[in-house]
């Protein structure tokens, strides 16, 4: 599966662009600010319904248009053609259409064409709190298990009536545990079904992580991906039982899979706190890789790579064993931003590998085709 | 607000709009037509608004919208007295109701059970359920909220606090609607399906 084609019109700083795309690599090269990574959102919408950035629709469209429109042309199974459309008008329901046929729910496209993108923000995994986290594990697991997303939804809202009881219950200085017991009835039923999925998936996804880990860091660190949760003990309705009394004291629930969270450790110490910025960058991408590998063992074919920045992360001896590893038929159709253009090309001239190199200069998009390399002055 | 020539279609106008799904601009509608319509047509609306709200009650028994105060369903001898029905609001009577297919007692419980908006055990009608078992003639209740956690969550409640009594708790079906095809129906509500799947006795499941 790779985008053949995309168009855009008043996307974010784009008036109107199309550009046509090699199954294999493709970059964006620009200066800061010229949208390069507007492009990146652009395809990361048509997998997803929506921004990695920005979850306000509304503020995609360009300033004073009233509209965006992001059409995509995907082949898939080497003939097949599917185009998938995004159409934002100002204050209005989003439209989003495969092969001309709108979506009744937006769900129902997620997974369907894979993606997994590698952006500086990736560094929240680490830096920040145990819900970025929890939102990573979820996002993978739901892309191909609606019903783990459905009870994942419920789950929250179960924790939240469950909340307002406690704190109802605080304020009121009374207490009835038969309106408690129903709710942790709900929560237990749910934690189970979702702690077994959590726990699978980690257990597949960790090894694939290693040897990623290793492949990037030459082999020399130890690293090492915990699943830290309540449940991994005792069961949901023991948890509830002992904490109560803590929780109606906190008005809120302490335990549970909300709770759960993931250790990132480097040679047995946190690597949050431990870890250098190489090494951070280093775990990130593993991360991503092993993320990307492990979507495309459950779907039979290989997820498009966003690879946002990715000299920021990466010296370029790795950027190119990353590279080789497209060459290699490890990875599908990649994108790649940068800023500097001799770095990318000289990357490419080394390898033998089918790509197309974009300028984007003010939201205007021009492919550069190989004779132009040389008749442009470095 | 100044833009009506008359105080008098304001005021009409603020009242119709405090209607659910009402705008201003459809109760401006709506105060015209009656001023434009008969005065004797429009006394009738105003007076059978007044008498539904001065006079209709709710059913003792099992708390449906009623003019007497015990409701005709409850009244009708020839409804199967040991079936109750325990249904949200009114408009889940009416539609069980519409499907024939019911012949029981009812019992409306006025919500279902919601901390976050505020709705307890306590301001339903669960205690008035549970004095109508007492008299031992139910023999089944019926579950039939809607199919959310909050749905669910009463059900459960209802469950535990009624099990005590000698009676049969069933729910009502959940699954793939009548007429759908299978590769139309929702993957939750179709996994579900498969899960609570029901031995097949000729066609008598249909």
């Amino acid at each position: 599966m790779y985008l053949e084609k995309i168009s855009l019109y008043n996307f974010k700083n784009y008036r109107s662009a199309e550009m046509e795309f090699s199954p294999k690599i493709n970059c964006f090269i620009g200066d800061n600010a010229a949208g390069k990574t507007n492009l990146l959102d652009a395809i990361y919408y048509l997998s997803f319904c929506k921004s990695y950035f920005n979850s306000i629709d509304n503020q995609n469209i360009r300033h004073d248009e009233e509209y965006f429109s992001i059409l995509g042309k995907y082949i898939v199974n080497g003939d097949k053609n599917d185009s998938i459309q995004c159409v934002q008008r100002r204050n209005q329901k989003k439209s989003f259409k495969l092969n001309k046929k709108e979506y009744e729910r937006l769900a129902d496209h997620i997974g369907l064409y894979p993606l997994v993108m590698i952006s500086p923000y990736d560094r929240d995994l680490i830096n920040e709190g145990s819900e970025v986290r929890r939102r990573f594990i979820d996002s993978v697991i739901s892309q191909f298990d609606k019903v783990y997303l459905d009870d994942l939804i419920n789950y929250n809202k179960v924790l939240q009536h469950r909340n307002v009881l406690l704190k109802m219950f605080a304020d009121q200085n009374y207490f009835d545990a038969g309106s408690i017991e129903i709710w942790d009835r709900q929560l237990a039923d749910l934690g189970h079904k979702i702690y077994p999925k959590r726990k699978t998936f980690l257990e597949n996804y960790i090894p694939i992580f290693n040897r990623y880990f290793q492949i990037i860091s030459n082999g020399k660190e130890v690293v090492t991906i915990d699943y830290d949760s309540h449940l991994s003990g005792r069961g949901m309705e023991e948890l509830l039982a002992i904490a109560l009394s803590k929780d109606r004291l906190l008005k809120y629930t302490t335990v549970g899979i909300h709770k759960d969270d993931l250790n990132f450790q480097l040679g047995g110490h946190p690597i949050k706190k431990f870890g250098s910025q190489g090494q951070q960058k280093s775990f990130i991408i593993a991360v991503r890789l092993a993320q990307y590998e492990y979507i495309m063992q459950l779907k039979g074919y290989k997820p498009v790579m966003l690879l946002d920045d990715i000299f920021d992360k990466l010296d370029a001896r790795r950027v190119e064993q990353l590279i080789k590893l497209t060459s290699d038929n490890r990875f599908g159709q990649v994108f790649i931003t940068d800023t500097q253009r001799e770095r990318i090309e000289h990357l490419l001239e080394k390898i033998d590998i089918d790509h197309k190199i974009f300028d984007i200069r003010n939201g205007e998009a021009f492919e550069i085709k190989d004779q132009d390399l040389q008749n442009i002055p470095t | 607000m100044s833009t009506y020539s008359s105080k008098l279609v304001e005021n009409a106008v603020n009242e119709l709009a405090k209607l659910p799904g009402i705008g201003r601009k459809t109760a401006l509608r709506l105060a015209l037509h009656l001023l434009k319509q008969e005065k004797a047509e429009v006394e009738l609306l105003g007076t059978s608004i007044i008498k539904m709200r001065a006079d209709a009650i709710f059913c003792k028994v099992c708390h449906n919208i009623s003019d007497n105060e015990i409701c005709t369903i409850c009244n009708n001898q020839k409804r199967n007295r040991s079936v109750i029905c325990v249904v949200e609001d009114i408009r889940d009577v009416m539609a069980i109701e519409n499907t024939s297919q019911f012949n029981g007692l009812y019992h409306v419980l006025g919500g279902i059970i919601s901390p976050l908006d505020g709705i307890g055990p306590n301001d339903l009608t669960i205690n008035k359920l549970a004095d109508r078992l007492k008299g031992k003639e139910v023999v089944e209740i019926i579950l039939a909220l809607s199919a959310t956690i909050e749905g669910d969550t009463t059900n459960f409640y209802l469950y535990k606090r009624l099990k005590e009594f000698d009676i049969l708790f069933t729910t009502i079906a959940r699954g793939v609607s009548v007429g759908d095809e299978l590769e139309y129906t929702d993957e939750i509500t179709l996994g579900r399906s498969i899960i609570n799947r029901q031995p097949f006795e000729g066609l008598n499941n249909r």
